[in-house]
């Protein structure tokens, strides 16, 4: 790093100045905060990096996006450094002395008004220009070839179908890279929001209302999701997954889906399916080959998902116990009644869940 | 006079029950907006400490929704609007050398009625059906298929409510500025606060309406089934939206407007030189106040509007920035050559100044539709509307707190506790508050009661929990020197800041009929005009002559009534029967109608030993 403090020779020259300003002590301690965080950054740690970060765009839509944000941040940090540069000067110089005379009673300066009037309007329109060229780049209507993907926002947890594919899943997208997609946002109960930040911006699902958002993703990763339209209870816990696959892994991913579920061999599976297919659970979930409810998430391949339960857990067997056990617990306001589950009974539904690969 | 009289036979108590005085009124205002302010702090308070850690469980979702929604609620219409209020009525009549408002009973009507609404908002705290469904209440979360509890009824009921004193108290001083400006002070030679607030009144007049009509939509939604907002039915629930933000963006300019006023103020009192460019401050501030009505779907870039509706309010939310930036660079004008004393009310202007800046700046970034769909919704908006409404409204409320609390109070507040609370409040707002622009950058959504501990969000969300205790600690700075200053705080004298107004003509605390003698403006620094001349050679104005005790004898002041007392809690029973039984809502409504034309009919005939 090009980061250096002053070596001792500026150092002593500093010292023999006659009137210092800044004590070296403060020198010092500025450069031991200045260190830290060099040594933080370097270590990994970064401001701006997580799994929904904003600022690292992984596809055409988030880089277009950070290209317009990067540019409005530019600009306004010099209006910024500015203003605040001139609110501090003003106070400085123009702080009250004793003895000095009043101040002269200026009443204003219009040539001066007309100009930082004009020179604020021009500098909107610097940024208003590009503003609007994004604005229709992003919302143009999808092509044929693009690969559609409708999206449900349920409370609480989303609903991936892919039309052309017959594939459902959920609260994990899977998207090849490269391959521009669309969404389809719809909402059966209330509005909610999609966002996948690290993949470009938000757009609402609107009851009885049809969004579009379309985006190539230019870097394979799995990126994190959330809903971000308050929409009840459990708001915070509506959050997903999008894998980005790179060329190919993609079609392997939606074979796999398109087959039916995996008949386990093993009892106590065996003894889930059955518990399974006799219980209310059959009301709300499809499990294809099974049952058919449309109500909650399709569970035909349950097992080949990192997260479920609108992606709060990650898919283990004592995380599916738990939730099975006392949904509410784990996302308060669960629309997925407790069935009084219990020990075997959960045990054996995990099991199973656990078995559709 | 029959009204102090009265006020000293029937104790103190019933004195400011049936006050009509403009003064006490705004003390009224002041005070309930200050406790208001402190609960809805703590609510944020708490809100902060569940957020501190991931997978925290301080508190439960539930709470948490309701805390956020309570909080909003609060801070808008139950401290920050009632803070301007009690400027509005405290200092306009003495700004413009006015007796009193214009309708003195209706302007303790608005009061009461406001205290009303607030305490029944509050009141669901209580019943355990805190509204949960955010300050803006969407539909169709609102209906009652996916809200069945009365959480949202509270809120929608008590909403109606305060709206019904905003709007009473807007006619009220549109009234007072237009017919009661002492002789000479034309429209021009109004104080600046006098002219924000102005245009503030015509924004009230004018957007509480639209979400009238929007809860009265919900109202029979929820109570009679219709179907305005229910998607199922062909309804549309982004009609709400709309509604609800064609009153919600002209109410940030109802926030910060008497603010911008109160800066405007104090800037030339301490820079002792007058505002600079005036003339375009003043139209700033009304170009402001009509672009506010033209700007409402920036909050709904998300909404799928379309290119084109995008497009528009994007340059109109850009364009509402020039008279926004006009008025920082007068601002900082003022300041220039000028000859500045740091005294508390100054620090909390300057901090407006510095803070609204950087609330305004990021304002530009979600200006932009494609910047906006990152960042609408999360921290980085949450940081964005705090920089102005915290370090906007709040900072300007309180310098004309420290401003004006020895005009009203008649003693100064400690000047060495005021700088400890200004620079705790500075200190810990931006602790609290700048982290949230990383935050928001990094993807954290706004109104979630939890977030995931390997998202990289905990260490600044500490930062930012840390911050707000200090903002907490600056408060409890303030309660103290308000304490201990109230009975040996060193008394203000008339013009303790040599000051260039009216208000520091007259005593502190002015007397009940304000100016004995009533004074004619030649300037917009009437007084100091009078003290000092024009500054070009010109002469100091003459002086009101001074003022016999005929002079006051012949002052006529109006009575004391309890009928806005009553009235107001009439309207209270009425719209809480909507929760209780339909006979409490006849009830109720006859009791208002027959309030109503007591109230009316009060001076119709002079009361005994009244004179007209």
């Amino acid at each position: 790093m090009g980061l250096r403090g002053p070596s001792r020779g500026e150092e002593s020259q500093t010292a023999t100045m006659p009137r210092r300003f800044v004590s070296p002590s403060r020198v010092r301690a500025v450069l031991l905060v200045l260190g830290v965080l060099v040594l933080a950054t370097s270590c990994g740690w970064s401001l701006w990096d997580s799994p929904m970060t904003t600022v690292r765009p992984r596809s055409d839509f988030g880089r277009w996006i950070d290209d317009i944000f990067m540019l409005i941040s530019w600009t306004t940090l010099v209006i910024f450094v500015a203003v605040e540069g001139g609110l501090l000067y003003c106070c400085w110089r123009f702080r009250d002395r004793p003895g000095a005379p009043p101040p002269r009673q200026i009443h204003g300066h219009t040539p001066l008004e007309i100009s930082w009037t004009v020179a604020f309007a021009v500098v909107l329109l610097i940024l208003g220009i590009p503003t609007i060229r994004i604005i229709f780049k992003t919302q143009e209507a999808p092509a044929a070839t693009d690969l559609r993907v409708d999206v449900a926002g349920h409370q609480w947890w989303w609903e991936f179908k892919y039309p052309g594919l017959n594939v459902t899943t959920a609260n994990e997208v899977h998207l090849p890279v490269g391959q521009t997609v669309a969404f389809h946002l719809q909402a059966p109960d209330v509005i909610h929001s999609f966002w996948i930040p690290a993949l470009g911006g938000k757009r609402d699902v609107v009851p009885h209302r049809v969004n579009r958002l379309i985006m190539t993703p230019e870097a394979p990763g799995e990126y994190y999701g959330q809903c971000a339209e308050y929409c009840g209870t459990s708001h915070a816990n509506m959050r997903f997954r999008a894998i980005v696959h790179p060329k190919g892994e993609f079609e392997q991913w939606v074979k796999a889906q398109q087959a039916p579920p995996v008949e386990s061999t093993d009892a106590l599976a065996q003894q889930g399916k059955d518990t399974f297919g006799k219980s209310a659970c059959v009301g709300c979930h499809t499990i294809a080959g099974v049952s058919a409810g449309v109500i909650g998430p399709n569970l035909t391949h349950f097992a080949s998902r990192r997260t479920f339960a609108g992606s709060l857990m990650q898919t283990t067997r004592e995380n599916v116990i738990k939730w099975i056990e006392n949904p509410d617990h784990m996302k308060p306001g669960a629309l997925m009644p407790n069935l009084g589950m219990t020990g075997d009974k959960s045990k054996a539904l995990a099991a199973y869940l656990l078995s559709l690969k | 006079m029959p009204g102090t009289q009265a006020a000293k036979t029937q104790g103190v108590l019933w004195s400011w029950l049936t006050t009509v005085d403009h003064k006490r009124i705004g003390i009224l205002y002041g005070s309930s907006a200050f406790i208001f302010f402190l609960i809805g702090g703590i609510e944020a308070i708490i809100m902060r400490l569940q957020l501190a850690r991931p997978d925290n469980t301080l508190v439960s979702a539930q709470t948490f929704n309701e805390l956020f929604t309570m909080h909003g609620t609060t801070m808008i219409f139950l401290a920050v609007m009632p803070f301007s209020a009690s400027f509005f009525n405290y200092m306009l009549p003495l700004l413009i050398g006015a007796r009193d408002v214009a309708f003195p009973r209706l302007n303790a009507l608005s009061y009461w009625i406001f205290l009303s609404g607030a305490l029944f908002i509050n009141a669901s705290w209580l019943f355990g059906v805190a509204p949960d469904g955010g300050w803006f209440g969407y539909a169709n979360l609102s209906s009652t298929q996916f809200s069945p509890t009365h959480s949202i009824d509270f809120w929608m009921l008590g909403l109606q409510i305060l709206g019904i004193s905003s709007m009473l108290a807007g006619f009220n001083f549109i009234v007072t500025i237009i017919n009661m400006r002492a002789p000479g002070m034309t429209l021009m030679r109004m104080p600046l606060f006098v002219w924000m607030s102005f245009v503030t009144q015509f924004l009230l007049v004018l957007a509480f309406p639209a979400i009238t009509v929007a809860l009265i939509l919900l109202m029979f939604d929820r109570f009679f089934g219709t179907l305005f907002y229910a998607p199922s039915a062909g309804g549309d629930p982004l009609l709400w939206q709309h509604l609800f933000w064609i009153f919600g963006h002209p109410e940030v300019y109802i926030l910060i407007l008497p603010a911008m006023g109160i800066v405007s103020e104090v800037l030339p009192t301490f820079a002792r030189k007058p505002l600079f460019g005036a003339p375009f401050v003043i139209f700033s501030g009304i170009m402001i106040g009509f672009f506010g009505f033209g700007v409402w779907s920036h909050h709904m870039f998300s909404v799928g509007m379309g290119p084109v509706a995008d497009s528009a309010f994007s340059i109109a939310t850009m364009l509402i920035a020039v008279p926004t930036g006009v008025k920082i660079l007068n601002w900082i004008g003022t300041l220039w050559g000028g000859s500045i004393r740091f005294r508390s009310p100054l620090l909390f202007s300057l901090g407006f100044i510095a803070m609204f800046t950087m609330g305004g700046l990021s304002g530009i970034m979600h200006a932009s539709p494609p910047v906006d769909l990152q960042q609408t919704d999360t921290y980085f908006v949450v940081a964005h509307f705090h920089y102005v409404l915290f370090g906007g409204s709040i900072f300007g409320l309180f310098s004309g707190i420290y401003y004006w609390w020895p005009k009203i109070n008649g003693r100064l507040l400690d000047e060495r506790l005021g700088k400890w609370h200004f620079w705790l409040m500075l200190i810990g707002f931006n602790m609290t508050f700048f982290p949230q622009h990383f935050l928001g950058l990094i993807g954290m959504p706004r109104r979630i009661y939890t977030y995931a501990p390997d998202l990289g969000w905990h260490f600044w969300n500490m930062v930012s929990t840390i911050g707000s205790l200090i903002i907490a600690l600056s408060f409890v700075v303030f309660i103290v020197n308000v304490v201990k200053t109230m009975r040996s705080g060193t008394p203000a004298g008339p013009d303790p800041w040599d000051g260039r107004t009216l208000e520091w003509s007259i005593p502190s605390p002015p007397p009940v009929y304000n100016f004995a003698i009533e004074p004619t403006v030649h300037d917009r620094d009437e007084f100091w005009l009078q003290k000092n001349g024009d500054g070009h050679g010109g002469k100091p104005a003459s002086r009101p002559r001074a003022a016999t005790p005929q002079d006051i004898a012949a002052i006529h002041m109006p009575a004391p009534s309890y009928w806005p007392l009553v009235l107001a809690l009439a309207v209270a029973v009425m719209v809480s029967g909507l929760l209780v039984s339909t006979y409490q809502i006849i009830v109720g409504g006859l009791l208002t109608l027959f309030c109503m034309y007591r109230f009316a009919m009060e001076h119709h005939r002079p009361a005994a030993g009244h004179e007209y």
